[in-house]
Parts: structure tokens; sequence; C-alpha cells
């Protein structure tokens, strides 16, 4: 949720000031200082936080959208190898890079096949893990044991996951063909043919996103008071109509965080796509960050510059789809 | 008894130590009485039926210099590039020494993270090294590797199989297409297995065609003319007429298997890939080996012709002990270890003196592929030579999935080049 640091509807006027350093001007002179007597201790509480994130988060961002300007390679970067120390020798070039992404159909291509990707994992994951999670918030035999295997996959390390599916859908010796072809079916390309292959890295990401999904709902539904479906019940709604009325409403909250988040995980989802099909065949499931992994790793000399403007262009697509989403949630109601 | 190999190991190492340094008094002052201390990290990049021949190797270094220790590192040939380039660019967890693939050392070397070789200990008698194997360790008239070992494609191929089908050993592509034909009406087992994942297997077909990547001389990028889309055609028509099976993924190991296996009769494949194939049901035990045929890559309409390929040991640059390193490397490509590589996993020496052993001699797989190397093709020794892969694999897997022509395929793969190679036509 680190995305999150829109306007907060104006906490408080001290605060902003001192964040703002534009009214200090000599306006009112009196109030840092009185902020400061004030909120002394919450300052110092939270400066080692503020220090942490500036060196971890803030300063690789400022760095890598200052790259993005420039003609930074592996070659004219600066380095020191033992003894020799290599001085930075890369110019700006201004806004070329994002110019010449821009012009490129590859990155429509894969900025159409992202969202398709996005789009198409987080609707079913979403869809399967509310469809459990209501399955699980009943009283039923064994529930716990329910629990515990559809966490599973969540508990898993990814790679491992991956890695395991990688086999399972191997096309000469995977146990998927197997089971295929003992049923008489012919094997399936699974990695091998574009189509299949992105129905494939989709299945798996589902898999892998159905846990989350699932917990989450399940804590949103269990927030939810049972007197409002007894209420429900006297006044004769039927199921459906519980459901549309009571339950969907009472989860909303948690639902659109968890999308939210989800999207974003699923936008960037690098392990999946790199360690299921490295993006092929071809360039058939290569994602935005899969790209730009492979800019400034696989090509020589790495392009530093290149890859930086994807990253840039990546988070300002995100940037821009988090503020919409908010505001289309706003608009309906929602506050958070 | 341990203990007494190792003492005696130890007395002979320092009378070796004491006659080396009587020899040459030109470097001694940087090691502090003659002998060498220290850590030697050595990155090794052989696969997995390899390594364990490699460590013992690498650790024999430590008999020789008991001051020495060497921490020997299997890392996987996939990702050897990249982590080098990550710990050498970021000056941190380089290791000392790393065995780098011919086609990386001229990158290396242009970013400044390899040590040079000359008048260093590494460089041991330089003049017994085959040339074309020297010519990959150079770049910019200084070398910054020395060969360790060398290879090129050639087709491997089971004897039973083709025998049953009542077929000769396929000498051209059109050849393959109708003794796979022949192998499936008799067994059902497919004929040939085809890389679709890796871009070196696409080298023998545009050879093959007469065609090449780059003319570097001129400056031009020739891998879009005819011969690259000939080339894909020839692999896309055995795919397509089932006489190859391919994949886009694994496909090392799933060549290996089915090869060792049985499922398919032939593989394109490299000496690298003998003592895998020899664990297979197919060619084990001594019965076994005699069933694995190694014949020439198949010629397209031009040649018979497959690329040149093979390890070379470079030091990093910024390795603490660089006195070590040069011995360690001098160690590595020395005539007695070629000469037991050679005997343990087949893999063919760089020195033409080991030729002149009798058991290098006498190794059939020796006796095929010394030939084959002297033949292979020499590739692009320029910086972007590994990056001149990635297009392949790209259009490659379009092009055997049918999303995209030979022609276009060839001619994305132009594009690319002319992209990554700014001075380019």
């Amino acid at each position: 949720m680190a995305v999150e640091s829109g306007p907060r509807a104006v906490p408080a006027a001290d605060a902003r000031s001192v964040r703002g350093r534009g009214p200090r001007a000599g306006k009112k002179p009196g109030r840092l200082r009185r902020a400061l007597s004030t909120y002394w201790y919450a300052w110092a509480m939270v400066a080692p936080v503020v220090a942490v994130i500036g060196v971890i988060v803030g300063y690789p961002l400022v760095r890598g959208v200052y790259l993005s300007t420039t003609d930074a390679n592996e070659a004219n970067v600066e380095r020191t190898i033992g003894v020799n120390h290599i001085p930075a020798t890369y110019e700006s070039v201004g806004l070329d890079n994002y110019k010449a992404i821009l012009d490129d159909a590859v990155f429509w291509d894969r900025l159409t096949w992202t969202v398709v990707w996005t789009v198409s994992c987080v609707a079913l994951s979403f869809a399967l893990g509310l469809v459990l999670a209501i399955m699980l918030n009943r009283k039923l035999k064994g529930r716990s044991f329910y629990r515990m295997a559809l966490i599973l996959p969540w508990a898993v390390p990814a790679f491992v996951s991956v890695f395991t599916w990688r086999l399972l859908f191997n096309e000469k010796k995977g146990l998927l063909n197997a089971i295929l072809e003992g049923g008489g079916l012919d094997a399936i390309p699974w990695l091998n043919d574009p189509t299949w292959a992105k129905l494939s890295v989709i299945a798996v990401n589902v898999w892998l996103g159905v846990p989350f999904m699932l917990v989450a709902m399940l804590g949103g539904l269990q927030s939810i008071p049972g007197e409002l479906y007894e209420a429900a019940e006297m006044d004769g709604a039927s199921a459906w109509q519980r459901f549309r009325h009571v339950t969907l409403p009472g989860i909303r909250p948690v639902a659109t965080t968890v999308v939210l988040i989800s999207a974003i995980w699923t936008f960037n989802m690098f392990p999946v796509i790199f360690l299921l099909t490295r993006g092929g065949p071809g360039d058939a499931t290569e994602i935005l960050v899969t790209y730009a992994y492979r800019l400034s790793f696989v090509v020589s000399p790495r392009d530093f510059a290149g890859s930086a403007a994807w990253g840039v262009l990546i988070l300002l697509l995100l940037s821009l789809f988090a503020v919409v989403y908010r505001r289309a949630l706003r608009k309906q109601g929602e506050v958070w | 008894m341990r203990r007494g190999i190792a003492a005696t190991a130890v007395v002979a190492a320092l009378t070796m130590t004491a006659a080396a340094c009587g020899g040459d008094d030109g470097d001694s002052g940087k090691k502090s009485g003659g002998k060498l201390s220290g850590t030697v990290t050595f990155w090794d990049t052989s696969n997995d039926a390899e390594k364990a021949t490699y460590e013992k190797l690498a650790k024999g270094f430590e008999d020789l210099h008991p001051g020495v220790e060497v921490k020997y590192v299997n890392v996987p040939f996939g990702e050897a590039n990249a982590k080098f380039k990550n710990a050498a660019g970021g000056n941190s967890g380089a290791p000392d020494v790393m065995r780098t693939e011919v086609a990386w050392v001229a990158d290396f070397a242009n970013l400044g993270y390899l040590a040079p070789l000359e008048g260093t200990a590494a460089l041991d008698k330089p003049e017994d090294f085959l040339p074309q194997a020297a010519a990959s360790t150079k770049f910019k008239g200084k070398t910054y590797a020395a060969p360790q070992t060398i290879d090129t494609l050639a087709l491997f191929y089971n004897k039973k199989m083709l025998k049953a089908a009542g077929v000769e050993v396929p000498k051209t592509f059109d050849d393959v297409k109708s003794v796979a034909k022949k192998i499936k009406s008799k067994s059902g087992k497919t004929g040939l297995y085809l890389r679709g994942d890796d871009p070196y297997f696409y080298l023998p077909y545009l050879y093959g065609a007469g065609g090449d990547l780059l003319d570097t001389k001129k400056k031009e990028v020739t891998v879009d003319d005819a011969e690259g889309a000939e080339a894909f055609e020839v692999m896309k028509d055995l795919v397509d007429s089932k006489a190859a099976v391919t994949d886009a993924s694994d496909g090392y190991n799933n060549q290996l298997n089915a090869f060792k296996d049985g499922d398919v009769a032939m593989a394109l494949d490299g000496p690298w890939s003998i003592e895998g194939a020899l664990q297979g049901k197919q060619f084990k035990g001594s019965a076994g080996a005699a069933n694995l045929g190694v014949a020439p890559v198949p010629g397209g309409s031009a040649r018979q012709a497959s690329p040149q390929g093979g390890w070379n040991l470079a030091a990093y640059a910024g390795s603490k002990n660089l006195d070590a390193s040069y011995e360690f490397i001098k160690y590595m490509s020395s005539a007695k270890v070629q000469q037991q590589t050679t005997e343990k996993l087949s893999l063919l020496p760089t020195r033409t003196s080991v030729y002149d052993v009798k058991s290098v001699k006498d190794n059939q797989m020796v006796q095929f592929f010394k030939p084959a190397v002297d033949k292979s093709v020499q590739r692009p020794w320029i910086p972007e030579a590994n990056s001149l892969f990635e297009p392949i694999r790209l259009q490659m897997q379009k092009v055997l999935s049918g999303k995209t022509s030979p022609e276009d395929g060839a001619k994305g793969i132009g594009d690319a080049y002319r992209k990554l190679l700014k001075d380019y036509k």
C-alpha cells in the first residue's frame, strides 16, 4: 500500500506547513517552531522511517528518473574495478528515450498484453477467491483443513511453485500431457504455442493469487454482522438478494483494496512470467517489466537508460491507474 | 593414508614451486618468498555431468600451491554471464577467475572487467594454443583470457536406431528429413530433436545455407539476406513435416533426455553433452557407448558448417589476489589439466601439444570433433557478440510457432542488430 500517498483530505494545517516549505517564507514565522515544539516527539518517531524510505526508495527512484533522461549504459557509467576507477561519461539526452519507446510498436504490443494479463488474472482470481471464501464461511466439517489446503499455494515460495508448474507443463515429459495422452487426447504444447503459453501463465498466476483473495475475502465476510442477514431474512430476502444487498456491500471496502493491490502486483508480476516462459515463445508472454529486465540485463552493454525509462513509464501507468481507480470509488461513496 | 598423500603432495609442490622460481626471476618479486597464498574463487560453468571432474581438477591447484585455497563455485551456464556482470560492475562478490564463454571475453574486456594477461604467469606457451581458440581471447590487440576448451556442434545419432531403420547417417538437412520418415515408419520414433529455445542452434542452418550473422570487415548485417530466411525455412520444414520435434523451453534437458532414452534418433549437440549422453539408458556401459554415433552437422544448400564455441579462463581485474589467479589460469589451461579433461569428459583441448598425447589421440570423440572444430566457423568476436543471440531466440520461436514467416523472422533479427550495432549498415 506504499503507493497510496495522495492528498489526504487536509489532516492538520500545521503538518502541512512543515511538509510544504512554501508558506514558511516570512508569512507566519512562528508556525514551524510551534509545530515543532508541539509535535517534536512525533517527528522524532517518524524520522528514522523517513530516512530509511528516503535511502531505499527515494534515492533509487530519483536516480532512476534522472538516468532515464541520459544515455547511460553499462559501458559509460562510473564503476570501480579493483584499483581501476572508471569515471562516468554518459550525457543527458532529454526525453529521447521516452520518445523512442513510445514510437516503438514493441511498447504498445507489450502494454496491450500486460493489460489483458492483469485484467484476466485479477478478475479470475477475485471471482474464484470470493466463491471459495463464501463456501468456507459457513460451518462445515473439516473447515480448517480446507482452509489450510487452500492457503497452501501462498505458503510455498513463488519460484518453487513456478518451477513445479513448469515441470507439469513440460511438453514431452510433463504430467499434464501424460494425463491427456493417457485419456487418448493429443498433447498440448503448453509453453511452446503463443496462445497456450498465455493461458498457462494466467492459470499459474491465478493459482498463486487465489489464496490471497480468499483470505482477504474471508476476513471481509466475517466482519459482516450476522444480524444483517437475520434482518434481511426477516424481511423475506432471497439468498441472491442477501448476497447482492448484504454480502457485496459488506465486503466492498476489502474487495476494492484487494483488487487495487492485486492489480498492481499482477501488472508487475515478474517471477511467474520470467521463470515459466522467459517471455516466450518469442515475446508472446512478455509483460512490461520482463521487457525492462531484458533491456537492462540481457543486451550488452546493458541499457540502463532505456530500462529506467521503461520503469518510469510503468510507474506512471500504475500511479495513473491508482488515481483513477480511487476517484471512481470515491464517486461511489467509498472513502479510504 | 590420506594424510600421507597430502604430505607427499606438499613436498612435491614445494619442490616444484622452488624449481619454478629458479626458472623465472622476472616476476617473483610480487610473491613473498616465491610462495603464493590466499584464496582464489573460481566460477565454473560446466554442466551437471561435468562439474565433479572440474571441481576435482580445480582443487588440484591446492596441491601445487599449498598456501592457496581454491574456492570452487559452480554457476549454471544460463546465469553466469548476468551474475558475473552484476558482481563485477558492482565491485562486490566477483570471482577471481571466471570460466567465460568464448563470446563473452570481448564484452567483459570492453567493460574493463578483465585483467590483461600479457606478460603474466597466466599465459604459458601461448604459441601452443590453437589459433582459432586464441582468436576469441583477444580484444583490441590485448589478450584477456586463456583458452580452456574448444568445441563445436555435431550430429549425435543413435547407431542402433538408424540401423534398424536401414538408413545412412544424413549428410544434409534434406537427408535428415527422409531419414526421419523411415525411422518414423519403422519404430514410430521421431528423427531429430530440434532445439527451438537456444539461438546457438540456428547457426548450423544459417552457415549451411551459406550465410552469416555479420560481416565484421565491411560492418554489414548479413543475417537478413536470403540465407537467413532459408535457414528458418529449413528448420520450420523439419518441424512441420514431423521429421523433428522442438520446444521453446527447457530445450537442453529435453533434448538430452529424449536422445539418451531413445525417443529421438538424432540431435545436434556438442562435446559438453557426451558425458551426459553416456549416462542414459541407450548409451550406458561400454556396449552402450559404442551405440553413440557422432557425425558432422548436416549441411544446407551451400555447405556443412557449425559455429565455433568453447570456454576460456579470465581473471577479474578487481581480483585481490591476481598473482594466484594468474597461476590458477596457467594451471587450468595447462597441457596436463587439458589432457585430464579430455580423458574424463571427452572435451577438446586447446593446446596443439595435447593432441599428440596417446590417450587424447585415441579418444574417439576427439578423433571426430577435432576435424569438425578445424572447419568450424568463427563467430564475430565483438563486445556485442553475446547480445546477438537474443534477437535470434525471439524470432526463432516466432517462426517455429508459425507466428512469423521465415523472411520476416530474418528481417526481425537484422533490424534488431542494426539497433544494437550503431555503426553497422
